[in-house]
Formats: C-alpha cells, sequence, structure tokens
C-alpha cells in the first residue's frame, strides 16, 4: 500500500505529465500570454494576476474539469515498483486469460483472412477512395456480399471463456454446498452487497427525487421537475464536470442531456478535434481493412432492423469504421487488462496497432448529438471510459467478470429459491442476462429508458448499475419465470424488455425490497 | 344486475333512462349488428372481440364500416336511404370537403378569408402578408383552372419546386415533382380549350409548393401520420390519437434536381416505400412519434419541441374548424381521419393532407398492434359499451374510455368554460415526460380557442 503523501503526489505528477503538452496546455499558455496586456496584470504581481485571470475568465475550470476527468478514468497509482502490467490488471492469471483470448480472436480473424484470400488491411485503389467519398453519408444503401464473413465471437463464446477462469490459488474444494456459488462464474472476485450498494447508489432511494421516476404525467412538475432542470441549467451554466456528474445521478433532462454528457466526459468541441475526426475519415477513405466488413454486418444485422435506431445506420458506419483506426484509443490500453494485437498491421499503412473490438454501443448516442465529429468524440470517450471493460477479462469492478459475478451473487442471496429453480432446469439466469450487460442494455431497453440507465452510468462512474438492473428485472419477472421449465421458455419471459422503465425497478430492487 | 317486479317495471325504467340520455344500462334488445366492406382483420377481428354479429349489407344493421365509395352510395340522391336512429357509420357524408386535396385548400383559405373579414386576431397577417398563424397549407392552385395564377406565382421563384397531386387519388399515386413550366404544358392547354367545360374529377390537379427543405434525422425525409378521430363537427368535438408515428424514406434526401424523378427520396407513402431495395420489413421504416419527440427534446431542447407539436395540434383543429360550416353534420356519423404532416427544417409543421380511409393495412408486426387498437380505442369512443347505438346520445364518452386517444378540441367545454381553461393536449403524456408549456401570453391565440 502506497502511502497517502507520496500517493498523492505520484497522481500529481502523473496528471501534470498527461495535461503537458495537451490543447489544453497550449490555450492555457496561450490565454496567460494575452492576460499580460490587460491593465489588471501588474508586474509585480505578476503570477497572483494571471492566476485570479484564469479563474474569472472560466480557464481555471476548465483546468478543474480535466484535471477531475483523468483522476475519473486512471486508476490511483500503485506501488512505484510494480511493473507496469501490474496496473493493466493485477491479477496474473486474468492477464493470462485476457491474453489467450486475444490469441483466439487474431487467430479467427487471420484464418479468415487465408480462407477468403483478403488481407487484414490493403490500401485502396483511387476509385474505389473518390466512390467512398461519394457516398460516405449513406453507406447504408450499400449492399456488398457479406455472406461470408462471420462475426469474430458471438457472447456466448465469450461467456464459456469466462465460465472457465479459474484462479490458480483458490481452493474450491469438491463438495459443492450452499455457501458455494452455484452461478457460471467460479472466481473469487469481491463484489457488492445490497448494503453497500445502497450506500453507493444513495442518491437513488426513495426518497430522493428522480427522472424516469418523478417526472411521470401524473406528478406535478412542482415537485421534483422544475427545479432539478433548474439546477441543470445552472451546472451547465458553471461549466462544472464535477457538479455534473453527481447532477445526473437523479437523472439528465432529455434538452440538457447531450450538454450534460459532454462535460462530464470532458467533451469540448475545439478546431483540432474536427480535424482529427477528419483525418481518420481519411484513413477510412484510403486503407480497407477486414474489420470493416465485420463492423459492416454487425451493424446491419442489428441497428438496421432495431425499431429505434435504423433511422441512424449511416451515422453508426462512418463512427464504427474511424473508430477501428483510432490510435488514440490505444492510450487506454495501459490501465486495461487487454493488449492490442500488433502483429499484423504494423509497419504497414504507417498505422502502428489497429485494435479489434466487439462492435460496440454507437447507436443510442445517435439520438443526441446529430453532428458526426462530436458523435464520434463522445463514442470514443465513453468507449475508453466504460464499454471497453464488457469487452476484456478483467478483475476491475466495473468489468464483465465482476459485474457477471455480482449479478449472479445478488440473484443467488435474494431470490434463492428463483435462482435454484432456473439452474434446476438448465436455464442458468447468467446465459440470459449476459447479453443485456455486454451490450449496457442497448438493443432491449426504449430508447428513453437506456438514456436514463446510462445517465447513471456516468454519474457513478461505474458499470456495476448494469448487473444490479439485470437482477431487478428478474425480480420483476420472478412469478413468471417460476413457472416455467426449460431455457427456452425463461428466455421467452425475459426477451421483450422494451416496456420496462428502469428507475422504478432498481428503486424497489435495492430500496424496497425484503431481504 | 338490475331485477325488475315485471316486465312492465322493466320498459318503464329503460324508457325513462332513454328519455335521459343515459344509456348504460344493460340493454335487453341484444347484440350490434356490423357489416363491412373493408376485408380487414383488424376490424374484423375487433367486431368478433366484442360478440357483435356479422350481418350482410341489405339486412338491419347497426354499424358499417364502410369505404369511400360506399358511403358515396348510402348519402346519394340517387341511391341513398334514411338511416334509422340505430345505425352508426364511419364517414360524413360529404367528408370530401376535408380529405379532397382540391377542396380542402379551397376550404382552408375561405376560412382565413372569413376570418379575416371578421377582424379576428387569427388571420393576423405579417409585413410580407402572409398569415401568421394560418399558414399552414403550402401555397397551391388548383388545375387547370388555375393555371394563370400559378404560372403568375411560379414566375416570382422560377427555381422553386412544385409537386403535382390527382386530386382523387391516393397512396402517392400519379405524384410527380416539376421545376419547369414546360413538364405541365398539357394543363395550361386544357385551361384554355374552354372554361366551361367540367373537367371530370379524375384529371384535376393540385400543385403545391414542394417543401424541399424538410427536416432531416438520419439524413432522411419522413412524414408524420397522426389519427384524429371526430364525432362531431357542430359543436367541435375530436380526439388525437396518442400513438402516431414518422414515415422515412429509405433513401437520403436530396434536392438536387436530378433526383427530382426518384420517388424512393421525395415521397413517404409506405405504398411507395415498400418497393425500394432498402425497405426493411421488421421496423417498416417507422419511429413512433414519441420517438421524434424524444430525439427532438434532446437535440432541439424542450421549448421548441413543445412549440412544434402545440403548432401540430393547433393546426389540425384549424383545418376542422375551416370545413365545419360545410360539413353535413349527420348524427348517424363519426369518422376517423388520417393526417399527413411534413416538419420543415425550421421545425414549422405543414399540413399536406387529410385521408378519410387511412390505410388498414399492416406492414410489420407492430404496425398491426397499432392499428388493432386504434381500432378498438375508435369503437370506444364512437358507440359506447360495444350496446346497440342511438345516435341521439350527447357523444360524450366518459374519460375512461378514450383508450390512447386524448381530447384535442372540445367545442363546449371550450365556450363553456373561460379562456383560463385550456383544452389542447399534448402528446408530450404518451412518453410519461410532461410537456412544461409554458402559457406563452404573448400570443393571442389562447383566447382563440373559444
Amino acid at each position: 500500500m502506497v502511502d497517502p503523501e507520496s500517493g498523492l503526489s505520484l497522481t500529481i505528477a502523473r496528471i501534470v505529465q498527461r495535461l503537458q503538452g495537451s490543447s489544453l496546455h497550449s490555450q492555457l499558455e496561450r490565454q496567460a500570454r494575452v492576460s499580460l496586456h490587460k491593465p489588471e496584470i501588474k508586474l509585480e504581481s505578476l503570477k497572483e494576476d494571471i492566476k485570479d485571470f484564469l479563474k474569472t475568465s472560466g480557464w481555471e475550470k476548465k483546468l478543474q474539469n480535466a484535471v477531475y476527468s483523468e483522476l475519473n478514468v486512471f486508476p490511483s497509482p500503485c506501488h512505484p515498483a510494480a511493473p507496469p502490467e501490474h496496473m493493466k490488471e493485477p491479477l496474473a492469471y486474468m492477464r493470462k486469460a485476457q491474453g489467450s483470448w486475444e490469441k483466439r480472436i487474431l487467430k479467427s480473424l487471420n484464418s479468415m483472412c487465408t480462407e477468403l484470400s483478403i488481407p487484414l488491411a490493403q490500401k485502396r485503389p483511387i476509385s474505389e477512395q473518390k466512390e467512398l467519398l461519394n457516398k460516405w453519408n449513406e453507406m447504408g444503401t450499400d449492399e456488398p456480399d457479406l455472406s461470408l464473413f462471420r462475426p469474430v465471437y458471438a457472447p456466448k463464446d465469450f461467456l464459456e471463456v469466462l465460465m472457465n477462469l479459474r484462479n490458480p490459488n483458490y481452493e474450491n474444494g469438491e463438495q459443492p454446498s450452499f455457501r458455494n456459488h452455484l452461478g457460471l462464474i467460479q472466481v473469487p472476485l469481491k463484489v457488492k452487497d445490497i448494503p453497500e450498494l445502497k450506500e453507493d447508489f444513495s442518491e437513488l432511494g426513495l426518497n430522493i427525487g428522480q427522472l424516469g421516476i418523478d417526472d411521470s404525467a401524473q406528478v406535478p412538475p412542482e415537485f421534483f421537475e422544475n427545479e432539478h432542470v433548474r439546477v441543470g441549467q445552472k451546472v451547465l451554466a458553471e461549466q462544472d464536470s464535477a457538479a455534473a456528474q453527481q447532477y445526473v445521478r437523479q437523472g439528465c433532462p432529455t434538452a440538457l442531456r447531450a450538454d450534460l454528457w459532454a462535460l462530464i466526459l470532458n467533451i469540448s468541441n475545439q478546431p483540432e478535434d474536427i480535424l482529427y475526426y477528419e483525418q481518420l475519415k481519411s484513413n477510412v477513405i484510403q486503407h480497407d481493412l477486414l474489420v470493416d466488413s465485420l463492423i459492416y454486418k454487425d451493424v446491419k444485422l442489428t441497428a438496421s432492423n432495431d425499431d429505434y435506431y435504423f433511422v441512424f445506420e449511416d451515422y453508426l458506419y462512418q463512427v464504427l469504421l474511424c473508430f477501428s483506426r483510432d490510435t488514440s484509443v490505444l492510450e487506454h490500453f495501459t490501465y486495461s487488462s487487454a493488449t492490442p494485437p500488433k502483429s499484423y498491421i504494423r509497419g504497414k499503412l504507417g498505422i502502428e496497432e489497429c485494435a479489434v473490438f466487439y462492435p460496440p454501443n454507437v447507436a443510442p448516442l445517435c439520438f443526441l448529438y446529430h453532428e458526426p465529429s462530436r458523435l464520434y468524440q463522445i463514442f470514443r470517450e465513453m468507449y475508453v471510459r466504460f464499454f471497453f471493460r464488457l469487452h476484456s477479462i478483467s478483475s476491475h469492478p466495473s468489468g464483465i467478470v465482476s459485474l457477471c459475478l455480482l449479478f449472479e451473487t445478488l440473484l443467488q442471496t435474494h431470490l434463492p429459491q428463483l435462482f435454484y429453480h432456473l439452474r434446476e432446469i438448465g436455464a442458468q439466469p447468467l446465459r440470459i442476462s449476459f447479453k443485456w450487460m455486454v451490450r449496457a442494455f442497448s438493443g432491449y431497453l426504449a430508447t428513453d429508458q437506456l438514456l436514463l440507465l446510462w445517465d447513471r452510468i456516468l454519474g457513478y462512474n461505474s458499470l456495476e448499475i448494469l448487473a444490479v438492473l439485470a437482477a431487478a428485472v428478474f425480480a420483476f419477472r420472478a412469478v413468471n419465470l417460476m413457472e416455467v421449465t426449460s431455457l427456452a421458455a425463461a428466455e421467452a419471459v425475459l426477451a421483450d424488455l422494451s416496456t420496462l422503465k428502469v428507475m422504478p425497478l432498481l428503486q424497489i430492487f435495492l430500496f424496497a425490497t425484503v431481504t | 344486475m338490475y331485477t325488475y317486479k315485471s316486465w312492465f317495471e322493466a320498459i318503464k325504467c329503460l324508457c325513462s333512462t332513454l328519455c335521459s340520455g343515459n344509456i348504460t344500462i344493460q340493454k335487453m334488445a341484444g347484440k350490434v349488428k356490423w357489416v363491412t366492406d373493408i376485408e380487414k382483420s383488424v376490424l374484423i377481428n375487433n367486431f368478433e372481440k366484442r360478440g357483435w354479429i356479422q350481418v350482410a349489407e341489405n339486412e338491419d344493421w347497426n354499424f358499417y364500416w364502410m369505404s369511400v365509395q360506399t358511403i358515396r352510395n348510402v348519402f346519394s340522391v340517387e341511391t341513398g336511404y334514411r338511416l334509422s336512429d340505430d345505425q352508426i357509420v364511419n364517414h360524413f357524408p360529404n367528408h370530401y370537403e376535408l380529405t379532397r386535396k382540391d377542396l380542402m385548400v379551397k376550404n382552408i383559405k375561405r376560412y382565413r378569408k372569413e376570418l379575416e373579414k371578421e377582424g379576428s386576431p387569427l388571420a393576423e397577417k405579417d409585413e410580407n402578408g402572409k398569415y401568421i398563424y394560418l399558414d399552414f397549407v403550402p401555397v397551391t392552385f388548383m388545375l387547370p383552372a388555375d393555371y394563370n395564377l400559378f404560372v403568375e406565382e411560379f414566375r416570382k421563384n422560377p427555381s422553386s419546386t412544385w409537386i403535382m397531386k390527382p386530386c382523387g387519388k391516393a397512396q402517392g399515386k400519379g405524384i410527380f415533382l416539376i421545376n419547369k413550366l414546360s413538364q405541365i404544358k398539357k394543363w395550361s392547354r386544357d385551361s384554355k380549350t374552354s372554361s366551361f367545360v367540367s373537367q371530370s374529377s379524375k384529371e384535376a390537379y393540385v400543385i403545391s409548393l414542394y417543401i424541399n427543405n424538410p427536416l432531416l434525422i438520419g439524413g432522411k425525409k419522413f412524414d408524420l401520420r397522426l389519427y384524429v378521430l371526430v364525432s362531431t363537427y357542430r359543436p367541435l368535438r375530436c380526439y388525437m390519437y396518442k400513438l402516431g408515428f414518422c414515415r422515412f424514406c429509405t433513401v437520403k434526401y436530396t434536392p438536387s434536381t436530378s433526383e427530382l424523378d426518384n420517388m424512393f427520396v421525395h415521397l413517404t407513402n409506405v405504398a411507395i416505400q415498400k418497393h425500394g431495395d432498402d425497405y426493411n420489413h421488421i421496423h417498416g421504416g417507422k419511429w413512433t412519434v414519441s420517438n421524434l419527440r424524444l430525439y427532438l427534446e434532446s437535440t432541439r431542447g424542450k421549448e421548441v419541441t413543445n412549440k412544434l407539436f402545440d403548432e401540430i395540434h393547433w393546426i389540425i383543429v384549424q383545418s376542422l374548424k375551416a370545413v365545419a360550416p360545410v360539413m353535413n353534420n349527420d348524427k348517424h356519423c363519426f369518422e376517423c381521419y388520417g393526417y399527413d404532416i411534413i416538419i420543415d427544417d425550421k421545425l414549422k409543421p405543414w399540413l399536406i393532407e387529410v385521408n378519410a380511409s387511412p390505410s388498414l393495412t399492416s406492414s410489420t408486426a407492430n404496425d398491426r398492434i397499432l392499428k388493432y387498437n386504434l381500432i378498438n380505442d375508435t369503437l370506444n369512443i364512437a358507440v359506447p359499451n360495444g350496446e346497440i347505438p342511438d345516435c341521439k346520445w350527447n357523444k360524450s364518452p366518459p374519460k375512461e374510455v378514450l383508450g390512447n386517444y386524448e381530447v384535442l378540441y372540445d367545442e363546449e367545454m371550450a365556450q363553456s368554460d373561460g379562456h383560463d381553461r385550456d383544452m389542447r393536449s399534448r402528446s408530450g403524456q404518451s412518453t410519461g415526460i410532461k410537456g412544461n408549456r409554458a402559457r406563452d401570453s404573448g400570443k393571442p391565440v389562447l383566447t382563440t380557442w373559444k
């Protein structure tokens, strides 16, 4: 354990190092230089005066937001002697498992390449480049032959891998007892129980106003909604990231959500960001990657058939194709257990690495942002902060392994009869809820409900709420589930979540269920 | 259950309640007999679930869901017949005053001029001579009758695009876009040949200024289909179905003149879009109105979204008020209209047309459920309690039976209460999010809802 004093200075040093050379740094310098011309800046008290100036002009707030953002994203430093892998993932067996999983994906990709005689990456001929540029805004109408492309993996393949995780230092004992975990995940990670969750998610309590509950048509807006909106506008006016994060725990008013999320994720719309996006776009135009076809196929199968998201199909291609070429995403690999497959593209295109990932969730964001570069930034930030944890093996409390374990533990502890019954009929609950959690419920809930859920992910800077919601859904449908006699029937009971209201479910499960 | 000492008692009781207009007692008379000439399952299933009995047209019927051809016969001078008190039909005799493109425009123009003559604040115009509150129909002319007037207007803006629509057709049939006078030479010839020859209604067209700046979502054009039920025109009582939907084109929108002929870009009718290469049978290119609302609130803000929906309600009510004076307010009739509305990129809604016989065909599973519920709620309002109707009833259903309808405008109630009572409903309720619409006293509109 690092002692607090040196831990703090380590953190400060790290943040300073990260912010140095960033565009915020150069903007601050520029502002400071410009302020020299102002009359209120005096030579005698230069340092103080500049500091005051930065404060009143809002630049100190921007710096605060940037620091807050760094604190949120990066884990606290561990012992200075710890190797970098330790920071990515402290448990060796997890690192090993993630490594094998990546090798497996890579092998699958490589064999697909050989089978189809398509290179992993190649430069596009000029005519094709022109064509793509022309139809950049309507790739949805293209109909390339994708029948030979298989998705690299399906959620259930990933679940199989997670199920087989074992801690080599932990002796489970041969006898299954009621104290043993009866679920699919068999690693002894620490997960929270309901009293701890209640504390963590205290703002979701019964006597605190929530959007998603206290803004329904029957409740007069004077009770909660009006005041909440007013506070939200104030938070936006102050441009305070930390305040915004606290605020959204009670939900975002729809009109303020786009700006609040941008504030929390510390996304500004600087010209260099737009340039960056354009550069990525030109990378897409110039080079054709195998993963492009996989992305294309996945979007075609999912979003274009979705009642809510089909409208945004074209945006999804743009964002995902750019994302697959974005090397800045690779920064997050320093704190993710994953390592990008380096072997195949290095040097070939001038792009060092290309990450392989399960196409994550862009579509709901299209409801909030319709300007492509902004949409892209928000999506990228949400991915590197949260969603990547759903696709890699780690011991992080928001990682998919912990979420699965949390879900199963909650269910086993609080609905033991249901859990046991489902297990007996061969319908392990995780087999059904895994796909919800791995996609953060996108594509399963109605959009307005999904956005309310994601408000809380941002507000609490954690994905644990996904596991809690999954358990709450089972609790809600418990009566019907007790009557089913097969996995298929259980799936059917839980097939349609589009009418669910997430906040009441969460509130009841956490705060109003007799344990 | 009521028990009576004798049959005599029962009949006395029945008579007295009938006379007082209260028909909620179980009638002992029998089941509703229905007829329809539209073979659609969403209709028939609804009749059957009420235990109604199917009969033939020439028998004694209580409820006839008829096509527009049939209503013409029923009320025509030669073949028509009187309906008795226990018979209800689903169209007003001269619904075409609203549902024919040319007559709708004619009636609205007449209504506006009348208001102007009265000096009503509703008919206020801005500095360009455009109506501030009543400019909700794109500039339209009848062809060939108004050909010369049209040419005058066209020459003011020679780069504009216009849309030609045959008056009597539906489902996008016969519609085309023009941007050159030469493309409609035929109508100029016809107008010159003789001005007294009455054109058969089949050849009559309307030409309207094409809205070439529609609001796009995901780069695609869409329109709104809203269902409005009218139970009586005088006093006007109408209901809006909360579950309307948006119909998207499958192809990206472009105002480019090279694509004027591509109907997949411009016409949102499902009948057209479903033949496109990209038509998807799962969602049918449809979005719910609540999705639209969520998207607009998230990207444009709550005030402008509320304003948009208020304006949509406004133009629907104004269109009904415009035709109310000329409508045959036959007490045997009710009607469920399909309103088509387009929103432009300045978030202004435009009334495109009103359909008397909105399609009851279902293009997707969700669609079928929606239309089934639409008919169900319509029948609950039009035929109270599912019992043999009495057209003398006061057409005031209790709130509980409205289902997914909400009161759009109730003239009687608006007149009896002061103008503090706001009868406009908000579709915001369908998402469970309250529309926090401020009472904007800036607009004199509130006072004119009476």
